[in-house]
């Protein structure tokens, strides 16, 4: 097996036993970069000699030693770029601090390694709102990786990641992962730090592993959870032995199938392919029941209210002042005008209008306030369903991945597409995707992802169930 | 809902936006349909529902007030686009007397 393709544990191993060094490592990835990533653009950048002076210290009995994690483009890694897919960070902004699951990382031996493609800013679900490249889905390359995480997705499913950290505000892990195939992981709120994440939407991010495993996934995780005091929102809980309960299987567990998620507007062939795991989960002992979640069809208003306020409150700071593009040489307001205007792409100043005008005097209650109130039913839904469930079934995507340029000119129709995913990070749940086989469109297979949510710092029985559903 | 065309241009003016005669043609459609599509919030009553900030709801997180170590004021400065005097600058912001 060529390393790009091994396990987390597989590749230990071979570091442990002294077959390849973490340099070998990072110099067979980077050889596997550059011949795929031209056709691919799953990376920004990468900085292969900070990458190898990394690896030539690495502590190989560490977790994580030896092993390199590709980042998303809006995780700050000191001394390396963070664009966030932004004109307005290309140039003139290094990092100078590193995130909280970079510290992490790095306290486990991991390598960050590379900076990966994303829609600008984390808004959007198809990484072609990024400014500064395309990324195509590795499976087919008409069509898109999903997005925000595009990059992260579609490096790991390409062999060109052993795993990458991606960011989930509505489903920006759990979506690429789906559309490419992989593992994709979004802890619950509070149980990674977002310190030195750039903030899109403050009560709905978190940052989680992209893997080829389920067990590769754990393993990330555990090395990136618990609680940072430079996050005032990550929660002081003990974190789990991940790995422990990951094979306990699913005999016993009650898993529920929300009615609301398998109604119209779902592809039959994604149909097909969520319930044949679902079948096999049952086969392999679980309980399947029905369950009801009967604010989903407010999901999407209730989300495009929320996340938009807070990014427009969160993008105030790229103003041409402390970092990034100055544009303008007129008085202060031009010079935020002009900045913001030449810096930003369309998806973005959509989402700040929306966002400025939701938290407008007098349109604040009719939307915003509104909004929020319809949250907590979401989240109620939840509790409820969790009361009688371990854990939730559902397609991660109505369908396969689209073609690129399908939805460029109607943002609408895009963000319908997220029903399955937003819910989760509006109850602040945990989720992930897990592969269910593919779909064939138009002569190509494209991959299927099966989600799985589970209860708030629900994780132990998350990636158990995840594992399980993997192995059927 | 309190309306069904959002003023793009005044919106744009809150948001310290720039944006082109082009711009505001496009996005007004988009921006109406997305709020047209919210409208079925109203259809809920909740009236008696507590609004939900965050999911997870963490009070008074306070920390010890010590000093720590904080970045390097040369790698913060270097990331502004104009500095002067250890300092970044910026346009005029008081007028003339």
């Amino acid at each position: 097996m060529p390393l790009s393709q091994e396990s987390i544990s597989g590749l230990r191993q071979r570091l442990t036993a002294g077959e390849i060094t973490a340099v070998d490592l990072v110099d067979q990835l980077a050889a596997s970069i550059e011949a795929r990533n031209p056709e691919l653009g799953a990376y920004l950048s990468l900085d292969l000699a900070a990458a190898r002076e990394c690896a030539s210290q690495a502590d190989l009995s560490l977790p994580l030693g030896g092993i390199p994690i590709g980042i998303k483009d809006n995780i700050n890694v000191l001394g390396q770029p963070c664009t966030c897919g932004s004109k307005f960070l290309q140039n003139g902004y290094t990092s100078p601090y590193d995130a909280t699951v970079i510290s992490r990382l790095r306290a486990q031996g991991a390598i960050p390694m590379g900076r990966l493609n994303m829609d600008e800013f984390a808004m959007g679900s198809s990484t072609e709102n990024s400014a500064l490249g395309r990324t195509v889905n590795p499976h087919a390359p008409d069509r898109i990786p999903g997005g925000s995480s595009g990059g992260s997705a579609a490096a790991v499913a390409a062999g060109l990641a052993i795993a990458t950290l991606g960011s989930d505000t509505g489903g920006s892990i759990r979506q690429p992962a789906s559309h490419c195939g992989v593992v994709g992981l979004k802890p619950s709120y509070g149980r990674v730090s977002r310190y030195g994440l750039v903030a899109f939407a403050s009560s709905l991010d978190q940052i989680g592993p992209i893997t080829r495993s389920v067990e590769d996934a754990a393993r990330v995780l555990q090395a990136i959870a618990g609680h940072d005091p430079r996050d005032s929102t990550s929660l002081d809980a003990p974190v789990p032995d991940y790995l422990a309960t990951l094979e306990n299987g699913v005999a016993g567990l009650k898993l529920g199938l929300p009615k609301e998620y398998f109604g119209e507007g779902i592809d039959e062939d994604v149909r097909t392919q969520v319930m044949a795991k679902v079948d096999q989960l049952e086969k392999a002992g679980a309980e399947i029941v029905e369950i009801s979640l009967p604010h989903t069809e407010h999901a999407v208003a209730t989300y495009y209210i929320i996340a938009p306020a807070e990014a427009s409150s969160n993008l105030s700071r790229f103003d041409g002042i402390r970092y990034g593009v100055r544009k303008g040489d007129g008085d202060l307001l031009e010079v935020y005008r002009d900045s913001r205007e030449h810096g930003f792409g369309a998806e973005v100043k959509r989402r700040i209008l929306l966002g400025t005008y939701v938290l407008s005097s007098g349109y604040y209650d009719a939307y915003y306030n509104r909004a929020q109130k319809v949250r907590t039913l979401i989240r109620r839904d939840f509790e409820e369903a969790f009361g009688e469930v371990d854990a939730i079934l559902s397609p991660v995507v109505p369908t396969a991945a689209r073609r690129i340029g399908e939805n460029s000119d109607n943002p609408l129709q895009e963000y319908l597409s997220d029903i399955f995913t937003l819910a989760a990070n509006l109850a602040g749940i945990c989720g992930i995707s897990v592969p269910a086989g593919c779909v064939s469109q138009g002569g190509q297979e494209l991959p299927v992802g099966l989600q799985i949510l589970g209860k708030h710092l629900g994780e132990e029985t998350l990636l158990r169930v995840a594992r399980a559903a993997e192995t059927v | 809902m309190a309306t069904d065309h959002i003023d793009v241009r005044y919106v744009a003016g809150l948001a310290r936006l720039h944006l082109t005669d082009e711009e505001c043609e496009v996005f007004q459609p988009q921006l109406d349909a997305i709020l047209n599509h919210a409208k079925s919030l109203l259809e809920l009553d909740v009236n008696d529902i507590e609004p939900t900030a965050h999911a997870v709801p963490v009070d008074d997180v306070m920390r010890d007030d010590v000093p720590g170590i904080s970045l390097p004021v040369e790698s913060v400065l270097a990331n502004a686009p104009e500095q002067a005097q250890q300092q970044i600058r910026v346009p005029k912001v008081i007028a003339d007397a």
